[in-house]
């Protein structure tokens, strides 16, 4: 029993530690410019963590084998070591702690960064079960939206005022979003319903949509190419099948795409 | 002694309230047996003296502009459109006349009991596109929600009256046979999986309905002499109603218009006391 | 040397005795089993989930006819999937992970080892089990509830919770229940609690010192500590749940909402506010679970590996360190929630800080282990499958803690992993320890040790199969609560992992039933216990199996030791009961 158990600790701890290496699974390919500083605290951390669980495990194995009940005499009378407590505690508590203040830094970097001020702004409401995406058009303003005046079945889905001036050039999609690629994007980010969250994986992007709020979220895509925008907040019963496309373009055809969406 | 007392009020709160959930399942049930069977009362039979109500809804004005649906939110939606769709709120056809106007008899019909239709009557979803977009049934008939679409649709009727429901339908799934126990005037029908799909269910207690098409006429048939209070409801410019006097073996007609400068239909609000009744019945 | 105390009658009459018992150790049963009827129900559940996961387009006729809802047109509905993940949640985290540890096991074990007769307020004991039996049966009315069981989740964010049907199917009838049932568990609990904690206070025996109690009655001492000041706060913020529902408020409900075309008549409320009241319960709530499991673990390590707990008093340390650290570190639930970036960083801190309490107590285990002399026996293979799970699931907490990462991360599958792991799998290895350990206690007969090492192994080996793999389901960026995988390109080359986690999990619920059929054998068949079959030193082991109705008859025991003095030299046996008088030389 001492034996299987203690291999089986081993086993486990070398197939997990060899998957996680071999990357058998792992993160989709980074797409965005803030993503790869995010990557490299959670590899870092993933290394600290996996290292930490390969010893333990080991150590677990090891301590079930070597100290199995076996032959006479007693175990040994000890209740504890002072020494050894302080040091594992200190070195615990400074691993943790730097882990923290990098993995903040990191946080402050991105989060806390403003997107520039000639940055994109597109907005993008979600609802059960679609993200609504919106250009300003050529004025460059949103036109203004009332709740009361949404009409899903005439395609007024964020409830746009036909009085506001300033709405008739606005671009509207269904789970369609393009961006130019290399440019950074601000994405104002609401809810008409419940609560949503705009998850862009290869673009490490995830952030609540909030009823009553409008969060600002930010990200330049660094890889033309077709993603996909997932929804990462429970928000009802097809809340697995709120697929939006995110498709990134150069300057040129994201601007022939914004002039063949407004000619709907 | 005063132990025992707490003990029992204990079980008794138990027992009363696995009654309460039992109870509660109870009446849920019931509406669904109900609609295997027929009304109670006599049931209405034709005398052979019935007659024909016909008409024509027109509309004046011009029509509203909408955007065009962003099909391609489903690329599975978007391929089974060459032209872009526009929403079917208002859909004015070629002679000037309404499409997909309700018109039943509202009233002058009491007192009597119609049959159920053993048929389903038949809401079909295709292209991401509810077909039809106006459909009337009657109470306790079933009806039969088929997909076409190789896409997951949810299919989430709006009642006021009937019981609110809403279940998800996978491509290549076995139609969903519903029905609503109650009358009840235009419940809105939508997939939150496609939010722009839009139908309307108006649920009546008798056969006499029909639903204006690409003519903008309409004709309710086999209906008893007498008279008679008929509406033409349209779900943007709401409802619009007539008297008609219908002879034995007669005809009787019965026009109506519709304008834009008419007001909107109410927005559907649900209200407090709604809201209220809606967490602890049936309703 | 033992003091007299006055004899509390046994009650006569089978009702009085077994049914409406103000018995804490018939209570504590009462609990156990109201707990293996909950295991069962959600395990059920996770099948239905584990189905449809693996095959999500297949058409399950058989089931269809007994679900005619959750199977309309063919294949499981998502939103049946949704109701049965949300009520899977719901029912193991309170009526299993809360119920089993702490109130079956403290129930009946933490009276007896501290040498009290019977809980502070038996009656008021009572109470607490009926209502939350009660609890438990409202919750079971919203699994049948007309509509469907409520599909929000466990956690039930507002306003998806708050709203009605019109949000969902299974978000009337079923979710209103669901919060009564909740708001009723968490009076429940507020009363257990309370009774813990004055018994603990109160009703020592001489001797029994706060440095002489052993390791679980100071985690059910810290759990209760918890538990009295996090469920209230759930059962405020489940009674604003319930007003928003059937009472026009608008606590967690802002203006302008438009669900499903229907303008919402409710303003002024925030979402926010409710998963602040949600994870400050929550969280202590992790730690309410597993708690109980690291006391069962420390005890039951120290007695088969016949060696003192290494470092009592730093476990008692670490144990208050983490309860208390438990209670600033709810934000990390809510990184991604669009609360203030600055809080995040504040939370990831303290988060990262009540890591450091629980690496202490796991370096303490292995070093209780070293220089031990183990002896294998079943409740020793489950703690020490606790120890390995603990770590596996705890450590990915590093990287859940950091906000940066959880951006990725947050609430994919690499979060179910880590919670599973550490919550519920190595919970329920405490609870399968304390059962294979006092069982011969409890019912005076010992469990059979073959099936139960079967039991064992595959009970390891599959949960690992199950969740160890969720980690790369989470890293490859696969959203949790999708009721299939297959909508989104990215996650096409996962469905494989998805059919190897659905077979490891029946193979372990499998697994399971040998665990039912040893229970239930022994019960009836299973060799007579003797006072002490584990060669234990806590006061359970010094009364007869199972212990009389007032524990310990006419005598109070007097309490000389701590409670792991196991293999001291000198001494003619390998263990010194906590109530052998102190040796002169001693």
């Amino acid at each position: 029993m001492a034996f299987s158990l203690g291999v089986f600790f081993w086993l486990m701890a070398i197939i997990t530690v060899a998957i996680f290496l071999g990357r058998v699974w792992w993160m989709p390919e980074l797409a965005s410019v803030h993503g790869a500083a995010i990557d490299q605290q959670l590899i870092l951390t993933l290394a600290i963590a996996g290292i930490a669980f390969f010893l333990a495990q080991l150590g677990l194995g090891y301590l079930i084998w070597r100290y199995r009940g076996r032959g006479e005499g007693r175990a040994d009378y000890w209740h504890e070591n002072p020494k050894m407590e302080v040091g594992w505690t200190v070195a615990t508590a400074v691993v943790f702690l730097g882990l923290a203040i990098q993995g903040n830094r990191i946080w402050t970097q991105y989060v806390l960064a403003a997107p520039p001020a000639d940055a994109l702004t597109v907005e993008v409401t979600g609802q059960q079960f679609a993200w609504n995406v919106r250009y300003a058009g050529p004025d460059g303003r949103f036109g203004r939206t009332d709740p009361r005046l949404i009409r899903d079945a005439d395609a007024n889905f964020l409830g746009l005022d036909p009085k506001d001036p300033a709405g008739n050039d606005d671009i509207m999609t269904q789970n369609i979003m393009a961006v130019p690629v290399n440019r950074p994007v601000r994405v104002l980010l609401k809810t008409k319903d419940v609560t949503h969250s705009f998850f862009v994986p290869q673009f490490r992007v995830k952030q609540d949509a909030v009823p009553g709020l409008a969060i600002t979220t930010h990200f330049t895509a660094t890889k033309t190419g077709e993603y996909e925008i997932a929804c990462a907040e429970l928000c009802g019963m097809q809340h697995y099948k709120m697929r939006g496309r995110l498709l990134v373009m150069t300057d040129a055809e994201y601007q022939a795409w914004l002039k063949q969406r407004a000619s709907l | 002694m005063r132990e025992t007392r707490g003990a029992i009020f204990a079980t008794a709160l138990v027992l009363a309230m696995a009654a309460g959930c039992g109870g509660s399942r109870d009446t849920a049930k019931a509406p669904a047996e109900e609609t295997a069977g027929a009304p109670e009362g006599a049931v209405w039979k034709p005398a052979g003296d019935e007659g024909t109500v016909t008409g024509k809804v027109s509309f004046k004005g011009t029509a509203p502009k909408y955007r065009a649906i962003s099909m391609d939110a489903d690329t599975v939606c978007a391929a089974k459109h060459k032209s872009p769709v526009h929403p079917e709120t208002v859909v004015v056809n070629g002679n000037g006349s309404l499409r997909n106007v309700f018109v039943y008899v509202k009233s002058g019909l009491e007192g009597k009991n119609f049959a159920v239709p053993d048929q389903p009557v038949e809401l079909d979803q295709e292209g991401c596109i509810y077909k039809p977009h106006v459909l009337g049934m009657q109470a306790r008939q079933n009806i039969k929600v088929v997909t076409s679409d190789d896409t997951t649709h949810n299919i989430h009727p709006l009642p006021k009256v009937n019981r609110e429901w809403n279940v998800s339908q996978p491509p290549g799934a076995d139609p969903i046979i519903r029905s609503f126990t109650r009358p009840e005037a235009t419940i809105p029908v939508k997939c939150n999986q496609h939010p722009w799909m839009r139908a309307y269910i108006h649920v009546v207690s008798h056969p006499f309905y029909a639903v204006t098409g690409e003519d903008g006429t309409f004709k309710l048939e086999g209906l008893p002499p007498g008279d008679y209070e008929i509406e033409a409801v349209h779900e943007e410019y709401g409802a619009s109603t007539q008297k008609v006097s219908l002879a034995a073996k007669g005809t009787a007609s019965a026009d109506f218009s519709f304008s834009p400068t008419q007001a909107r239909r109410p927005s559907s609000l649900i209200t407090l006391p709604a809201l209220v009744l809606g967490c602890c019945g049936d309703r | 040397m033992a003091a007299h105390a006055t004899v509390i009658e046994a009650p006569k009459g089978f009702v009085r005795k077994y049914i409406f018992s103000t018995d804490h150790k018939v209570i504590g049963i009462q609990y156990l089993f109201l707990a293996m009827f909950s295991v069962l129900v959600g395990m059920t559940l996770s099948v239905f989930m584990r189905l449809r996961l693996a095959w999500p387009a297949e058409k399950w006729p058989a089931l269809q006819q007994l679900f005619p809802e959750g199977f309309a047109g063919g294949p499981m509905t998502p939103e049946f999937y949704l109701s049965m993940m949300t009520m899977h949640g719901t029912i193991m985290v309170f009526f299993v992970l809360t119920t089993a540890p702490l109130s079956a096991f403290g129930n009946y074990f933490l009276p007896i080892q501290i040498g009290a007769r019977d809980m502070a307020f038996p009656v008021l004991n009572m109470l607490s089990f009926w209502v939350t039996l009660a609890a438990l049966l409202v919750m079971m009315a919203a699994l049948f509830a007309t509509g469907g069981a409520p599909i929000a989740g466990w956690t039930a964010y507002a306003p998806l919770s708050a709203i009605g049907e019109v949000a969902g199917p299974g978000l009337g009838l079923g979710q209103t229940l669901w919060v009564i049932s909740i708001a009723i568990f968490c009076v429940a609990s507020l009363l257990t609690s309370l009774n813990f904690l004055a018994t603990t206070i109160n009703l020592r025996a001489r001797g029994m010192s706060l440095m002489r109690m052993p390791l679980t009655v100071w985690a059910w001492f810290t759990t209760a500590i918890l538990a009295l000041l996090a469920f209230p706060v759930l059962l405020a913020g489940g009674i604003l749940l319930l007003l928003d529902r059937v009472g026009g408020t608008s606590f967690f409900i802002p203006g302008g909402l438009v669900v499903s075309d229907q303008l919402i008549p409710h303003q002024g409320g925030s979402p926010l506010l409710w998963q602040h009241l949600f994870w400050f319960f929550g969280h202590p709530e992790v730690y309410i679970a597993i708690l109980p499991g690291m006391g069962i673990t420390s005890h039951i390590l120290s007695t088969f590996a016949r060696k003192p707990v290494f470092a009592y008093k730093a476990m008692v340390g670490a144990i208050f360190a983490i309860g208390f650290i438990s209670y600033v570190v709810w934000g990390h639930h809510m990184f991604m929630s669009g609360m203030s970036p600055f809080s995040s960083m504040a939370f990831s801190i303290t988060t990262l800080a009540v890591g450091v309490p629980s690496a202490i107590k796991t370096f303490n285990w292995l070093a209780t282990l070293w220089g031990g002399k183990i002896r294998f026996t079943t409740p020793m293979l489950f703690a020490l499958g606790f120890v390995s799970l603990f770590v596996t699931g705890g450590i990915t907490g590093l990287l859940l803690a950091q906000p940066a990462i959880d951006i990725f991360l947050h609430d994919t599958y690499f979060v179910v992993a880590h919670f599973h792991l550490i919550m519920g799998v190595a919970a329920i290895f405490g609870i399968f320890a304390g059962i294979y350990y006092w069982f011969p206690k409890m019912f005076g007969r010992m469990m059979r040790e073959g099936p139960g090492k079967v039991h064992f192994w595959l009970t390891l080996v599959g949960v690992y199969a199950i969740f160890m793999p969720m980690h790369f389901l989470g890293i490859a960026g696969a959203p949790r609560r999708y009721a299939e995988l297959t909508e989104f390109q990215y996650l096409k080359p996962l469905e494989s992992l998805q059919l190897f986690i659905t077979v490891a999990a029946f193979l372990t619920i499998a697994g399971q039933f040998i665990f039912l059929f040893n229970f239930f054998v022994s019960l009836f068949r299973g060799k007579r216990a003797g006072v002490n079959p584990w060669e234990s030193t806590s006061l359970e082991w010094i009364i007869p199996s199972p212990p009389p109705h007032d524990n310990f008859g006419e005598t109070e025991p007097v309490v000389h030791h701590g409670p792991y003095e196991y293999s001291p030299p000198g001494e003619p046996k390998d263990y010194i009961m906590q109530t052998e008088p102190a040796r002169q030389t001693a």
